[in-house]
């Protein structure tokens, strides 16, 4: 078994790659990005090679707890979350590769990174609940660290105070899910658990505490709120991987627990992934559409593609409860696909956010613009990232959303009336989410790499070195590729499929050409990316032939057209809050209370009229704001005990030990 | 064999008896008298289960009782008393017709909770057993309808009395264990004597509550 070796030194080599770096300083940090770019790699290939060849790799190392120990075991499942996670590590690796010796370097990030990897690896090769829970909350303490590497921002100290608190509250219900999945036997090995499938009530308690422990950890709403203040407070190339990839860990957990742990499914434990992931789809668009940071939005935007994936994840669930194993083979493979595909271009734009802060230092849409002309590649290759986000064939974000519709159409066709009537309302919220991902990425790449300079910085930006661009070419080459190829990696996911539904996707092969992918059969769901790329191209050829064409045979000199830009100034051009004026008009009264207010001084009077937006996120007020209000007002009160008299203390025993006993009279 | 049982019985009761008494006494001597009378009842208790269930350790645990407890405490309060020139009376926090109400109830709660978890054993250590547990739940009374500083340590002792009771009760409980208890009982009495002689010097008062008006953060 030379994978197993290869897999534990990689692993190895990232534990003493983060050992060695808290030690050192300065530019020899610098070692910490090519090791784990080799480790990451070597992992992939591992990972590759488990989920082609089948089989599985297992071990159990007498580390941890006695009589339990550490058992490992990678399979199919665990292989192509693998290969999902060292993709994203291996780009943020290359792309660290880039980072100025003499000024980036900090002892804040280099060490936490490769450890970071690591454990994010581990998680996915737990085979039982102790060395699972362990490696994700070793995780979430890495993460965090890295969140607050700049912990001299109140920015990030904020955000990493609450990332904390929102991680010991998922990791606390992932502990509880685990202790009913195992039992009161104790059985805490996923072999044993599996063996003894809970009863209904404890599986709901373990699908609800699931759905919290792994949703706060994908900022599935309303768990949200950390999210997009953590991940942008990051580091970029860190940013990439906690948006990217961790939250990919978070939907393996899901997956894990609620495909393979939890038996045999009943039809209701697709209904609250269904509806929380639609809505997180929506309002996760909502919120990024309306925001102004460049890496707040692309955090946002995780928040709803983690919704997609629930969606997806919870139509799998309902197939499969219901005997549709092909439907269910569907809506896992867009899962799966998703969660591939986002990592890829989530990394791809997070490199791209943070190309444009190094050469900018500005992070605020409303002070960028332009950049195209200064960092031609990175606008194409962000041009590329946002395509795909968009889900515009042929990338590769396609492939998904169109397998998604694919099982969300075939949905009504399932016999509970709940499903039945949800789904068509569970389609119109993708489709919305879908356009809403459109006109938010259209407002970013617009006004961020368009148009011209907002500021000093914006005009004066430099493209990033040529490593770093390397990591934005490969994952853009891997957005192309993946769209135009997705039935090969459809073909990939076979043995994940097999193992979580029992079915797999219609063989290419019976398509018109070699890469038709297709959902249910060959006559009515089937999409041929290489031909519509074909088409899309020879189309959008043309056109720029014939455009070009005629308008080059009727220029004309002339006065230039001056509405909309009456003088020079970079401050009449439609900005990042305008752009989105409209749709906040329409949603943003209803979901977040928006109010705008125009002060308009009288005439003769010399101040600057001034526009001011308000929005209230509920969200937060309900549910963060309320409850740690009361937690304190509770504590205060509960203060007050700390100071009583000997007498009272006693009497405060005596009558605990009284009910005690009553109870106990009473119950036994 | 039967009326080994009934005198057994009868002794606990004369002890929960004196827990009764305990609760009414209004001045510190007869408090202590008191005790002494109940102390006593448990060394003749314990030395008739020594007796009658030929366990002859158990006639330590007896002697213990009598001299630690029937005398050298009583004795040693009284002199204390004595000598500081406190209060005779003692200061309730409750009156003594509550006091004695909620005694009863306790004592009911006892005889509920004993019968039903130990529902199918033999039935002469469940009453041992019930009583052992009232005596415990009045002293613990004790030391919270009163505020004085005496007294409080008298509710500590009667429950530890209660808690000899049930030791000899059931069977098997080594001798180790009943020195052991005997010997944390002695060092908390030292304990709580150095604090009333602290609490003296600094307040001229046991009254307990004056701690709290040292501590001058609420009232």
């Amino acid at each position: 078994m030379p994978e197993l070796y290869v897999s534990g030194a990689a692993l190895g080599a990232l534990a003493v790659a983060a050992a060695v770096a808290t030690l050192v300083r300065g530019p020899a940090l610098a070692f910490v990005y090519p090791l784990t770019a080799l480790a990451a790699m070597a992992l992939g290939i591992v990972d590759l090679r488990v989920l082609l060849g089948g089989g599985e790799l297992t071990v159990w190392l007498p580390i941890g707890l006695p009589d339990i120990g550490l058992h490992l075991r990678l399979d199919a499942l665990s292989a192509f979350f693998g290969i999902v996670i060292n993709g994203g590590v291996l780009a943020a690796s290359v792309y660290g590769m880039g980072f100025d010796r003499a000024k980036e370097l900090t002892p804040r990030v280099e060490p936490l990174f490769p450890l970071f990897a690591a454990t994010m690896n581990l998680v996915l090769i737990a085979d039982d609940a102790y060395a699972f829970l362990f490696s994700w909350e070793l995780m979430s303490l890495a993460s965090w660290a890295l969140v607050v590497a700049r912990h001299t921002d109140p920015e990030s100290r904020r955000a990493g105070y609450l990332y904390l608190i929102m991680a010991a509250i998922g990791t606390s219900a992932l502990l509880f899910s685990f202790g009913g999945l195992a039992g009161p036997a104790g059985g805490y090995g996923f072999d044993t658990i599996r063996a003894h499938p809970p009863g209904p009530l404890v599986a709901a308690l373990v699908l609800a505490a699931a759905l919290v422990g792994c949703g706060s950890k994908g900022g599935l709403i309303p768990l949200h709120a950390w999210l997009p203040l953590a991940h942008p407070a990051a580091p970029s190339h860190v940013s990439a991987l906690m948006s990217g990839v961790m939250t990919k860990v978070a939907i393996y957990g899901f997956v894990r627990i609620a495909f393979d742990l939890l038996g045999p499914p009943a039809w209701w434990w697709a209904l609250p992934p269904i509806v929380l992931g639609a809505v997180t789809a929506v309002l996760g668009l909502l919120y990024a559409v309306f925001d102004r940071d460049l890496k707040r939005v692309l955090a946002y935007s995780t928040i709803e593609n983690v919704g997609v994936i629930f969606v997806a994840l919870g139509l799998a669930l309902a197939f499969r409860a219901n005997g549709q194993e092909g439907a269910a083979a569907v809506a896992m493979a867009a899962a799966l696909l998703h969660v591939l595909n986002h990592s890829w271009f989530k990394s791809l734009l997070f490199l791209g956010a943070g190309a444009v802060l190094h050469a900018t230092g500005r992070r605020d849409l409303e002070g960028l613009g332009g950049l195209i002309h200064r960092m031609p590649r990175t606008a194409a290759f962000f041009l590329v990232g946002a395509l795909a986000i968009s889900a515009l064939p042929p990338l590769n974000g396609f492939v998904s959303e169109w397998l998604l519709f694919q099982a969300v159409i075939a949905a009504p066709a399932l016999p509970q009336a709940a499903l039945h009537f949800a789904s068509p309302a569970i389609g119109a919220m993708l489709a919305l989410a879908a356009a809403l991902a459109a006109a938010c990425f259209v407002r970013v790449y617009g006004i961020a790499f368009l148009g011209r300079p907002r500021s000093i910085e914006a005009a004066r930006a430099h493209e990033v070195p040529m490593v770093q661009q390397i990591a934005m070419g490969g994952l853009a080459l891997l957005c192309i590729a993946g769209g135009l190829f997705g039935s090969v990696l459809a073909a990939m996911i076979a043995p994940v499929l097999r193992d979580l539904v029992g079915s797999v996707l219609p063989n290419s092969g019976s398509g018109p050409t070699a890469f038709s992918l297709i959902a249910f059969d060959p006559e009515r769901s089937i999409y041929d990316a290489p031909v519509i790329a074909f088409f899309v191209a020879i189309a959008s050829l043309t056109t720029l032939l014939v455009v070009h064409r005629l308008s080059a045979r009727r220029t004309r000199l002339g006065p230039a057209w001056d509405c909309g830009f009456p003088d020079p100034s970079p401050a009449t051009q439609y900005t990042a809050s305008s752009f989105a004026q409209p749709l906040r008009r329409v949603y943003g009264a209803v979901v977040f209370a928006a109010r705008e207010t125009v002060v308009m001084p009288p005439p003769g009077d010399a101040r600057p009229a001034q526009f001011s937006v308000v929005l209230i996120d509920y969200a937060w007020r309900v549910l963060y704001a309320a409850p740690s209000r009361a937690v304190v007002r509770l504590s205060e009160r509960l203060n007050a005990l700390q100071f009583l008299s000997i007498r009272r203390y006693l009497v405060l025993m005596f009558a605990a030990l009284v009910i005690l006993l009553s109870i106990a009279v009473v119950t036994i | 064999m039967n009326h080994a049982y009934e005198i057994s019985h009868l002794l606990a009761g004369v002890m929960l008896v004196t827990s009764f008494a305990l609760l009414y006494q209004q001045r510190v001597a007869a408090v202590l008298n008191t005790f002494a009378a109940q102390s006593i009842a448990l060394a003749l208790a314990v030395a008739w289960a020594a007796w009658s269930q030929d366990r002859p350790d158990l006639f330590i645990t007896a002697l213990i009782a009598l001299t630690l407890k029937g005398i050298v405490i009583p004795v040693a309060l009284h002199r204390t008393v004595a000598r500081l020139g406190i209060h005779r009376e003692v200061e309730k926090v409750v009156g003594v017709g509550v006091a004695l109400m909620v005694g009863l109830a306790l004592t009911g709660l006892a005889q509920a909770l004993l019968f039903k978890v130990t529902h199918g054993t033999a039935s002469h250590a469940r009453e041992e057993l019930a009583l052992a547990l009232s005596i415990i739940l009045m002293g613990f009374l004790m030391m919270i309808v009163r505020r004085n500083a005496v007294t409080q340590i008298v509710g500590f002792m009667s429950m530890e009395n209660g808690l000899i009771l049930a030791a000899t009760g059931a069977r098997g409980m080594p001798l180790v264990v009943e020195v052991s208890v005997a010997f944390s009982v002695l060092i908390a009495l030292f304990v709580f004597a150095v604090f009333v002689f602290r609490i003296r010097e600094r307040f001229d008062t046991i009254d307990i509550e004056a701690l709290d008006r040292m501590r001058g953060d609420r009232r």
